[in-house]
């Protein structure tokens, strides 16, 4: 698998539309909970709608924080929060809450493009010199694995999977602007619901 | 003035019993005695945030796993809220904040004055139930009313506990 990720864009990175779902592997061996945008459009291109999987479409931000809600909630499954890097950039300080809470069901893929690619791909401070990776140890996340090349792929996608978390796993990727993709359901109360009744059997 | 050590043990039991199992906040002088609880109870998880919104976030992540949060904090952190309740707008996510209020009645720090001037019309415009209790004896029925409305539902609901009830600090 890891041979046949492209190589792409201005900044000589993987392709995301191989790199990302390579990293996840099988999606249902999380509970996911995806940042707006480019993450959430990458997890609806693995399963669109898929049950264990909350996608927000604003409340740019919030998906470190809703993920630990989650993982707090149901410590018997493993919570992956996927995110960009202006996402994660929005509100960082939710990784020293992830810490703080001392939750060890949880495991973030931080997707980095260096761009915010739905306002028109412009550049995020990760381009500059900001390394969300050395942040996240900063702040104390126990594990932090950056992936750069396909080679690494496969250990990223251990890396996700382990049980002593917080993990965190930077994947830097193409800053090429993906093409167009097909529009999602936007419906969260749909999207709630769909994820209670799967996941707790009841409304 | 009101005692802390009092209505601040009553109104924790009173989540707790109506099975809030999640304490998410940024400290406050005014949740000094729920937070210490939160730290002490075996049967509760206690997070401290960085910022107010993250538990605007968390607390809707809980729901997802079936779990009751509440989120505390001070007036001047209903700002940072505001965008992140699109969630609870847009997905019926149950919402319960306590929020001690300063910038209002007999407050001695003007910078606390515009915030807390802001607090309910900013939190109604964006779809919270504002509810305000101004003495003591109102702390139960009110919560356990707002506990209904989040959890019942499905609403936004913030507890004001107003100056009135919880008196001004001193500078």
């Amino acid at each position: 698998m890891a041979e046949e990720i492209k190589i792409t864009g201005s900044n000589q990175r993987m392709d995301r539309a191989q790199a990302v779902p390579a990293i996840i592997g099988n999606h249902r061996d999380f509970l996911i909970v995806s940042g707006l945008a480019g993450t959430a459009q990458d997890m609806y291109a693995i399963e669109p709608d898929a049950d264990n999987c909350f996608l927000l479409g604003g409340a740019m931000g919030a998906s470190v924080s809703m993920g630990l809600g989650l993982a707090l909630a149901r410590p018997d499954k493993r919570v992956l929060v996927m995110c960009g890097d202006g996402e994660l950039l929005m509100n960082v300080g939710a990784l020293a809450t992830v810490m703080g809470s001392g939750v060890t069901n949880m495991s973030i893929l931080c997707v980095d493009n260096e761009r915010y690619g739905e306002t028109g791909n412009q550049i995020t401070h990760t381009s500059m010199g900001t390394d969300l990776a050395l942040t996240a140890k900063g702040l104390g996340i126990r594990n932090v694995m950056t992936v750069t090349a396909p080679d690494q792929i496969e250990a990223g996608r251990r890396e996700l999977r382990r049980s002593d978390g917080p993990t965190f796993v930077y994947l830097k990727i193409s800053d090429a602007k993906p093409p167009k993709q097909s529009s999602r359901n936007f419906n969260a109360a749909d999207r709630r619901i769909a994820f209670r009744r799967a996941q707790l059997g009841h409304l | 003035m009101s005692d802390q050590s009092v209505w601040g043990a009553e109104l924790y039991d009173t989540l707790v019993e109506g099975g809030v199992s999640i304490f998410a906040y940024v400290p406050d002088g005014g949740h000094k005695v729920m937070i210490q609880k939160s730290l002490e109870d075996d049967r509760v998880h206690s997070i401290p945030l960085t910022t107010e919104e993250e538990g605007v976030a968390l607390t809707a992540g809980a729901d997802l796993g079936g779990k009751r949060a509440v989120l505390l904090m001070q007036s001047s952190g209903t700002g940072n809220c505001i965008n992140m309740l699109s969630l609870q707008a847009n997905g019926r996510f149950p919402f319960l904040a306590i929020i001690t209020m300063r910038g209002t009645y007999g407050e001695q720090n003007p910078w606390q004055v515009p915030m807390g001037k802001a607090v309910k019309p900013c939190l109604e415009a964006i779809g919270v139930h504002v509810i305000e209790v101004e003495r003591e004896d109102e702390l139960k029925d009110a919560t356990v009313a707002a506990m209904g409305m989040a959890f019942k539902s499905e609403q936004a609901v913030a507890l004001l506990l107003t100056q009135k009830f919880i008196g001004a600090k001193a500078f």
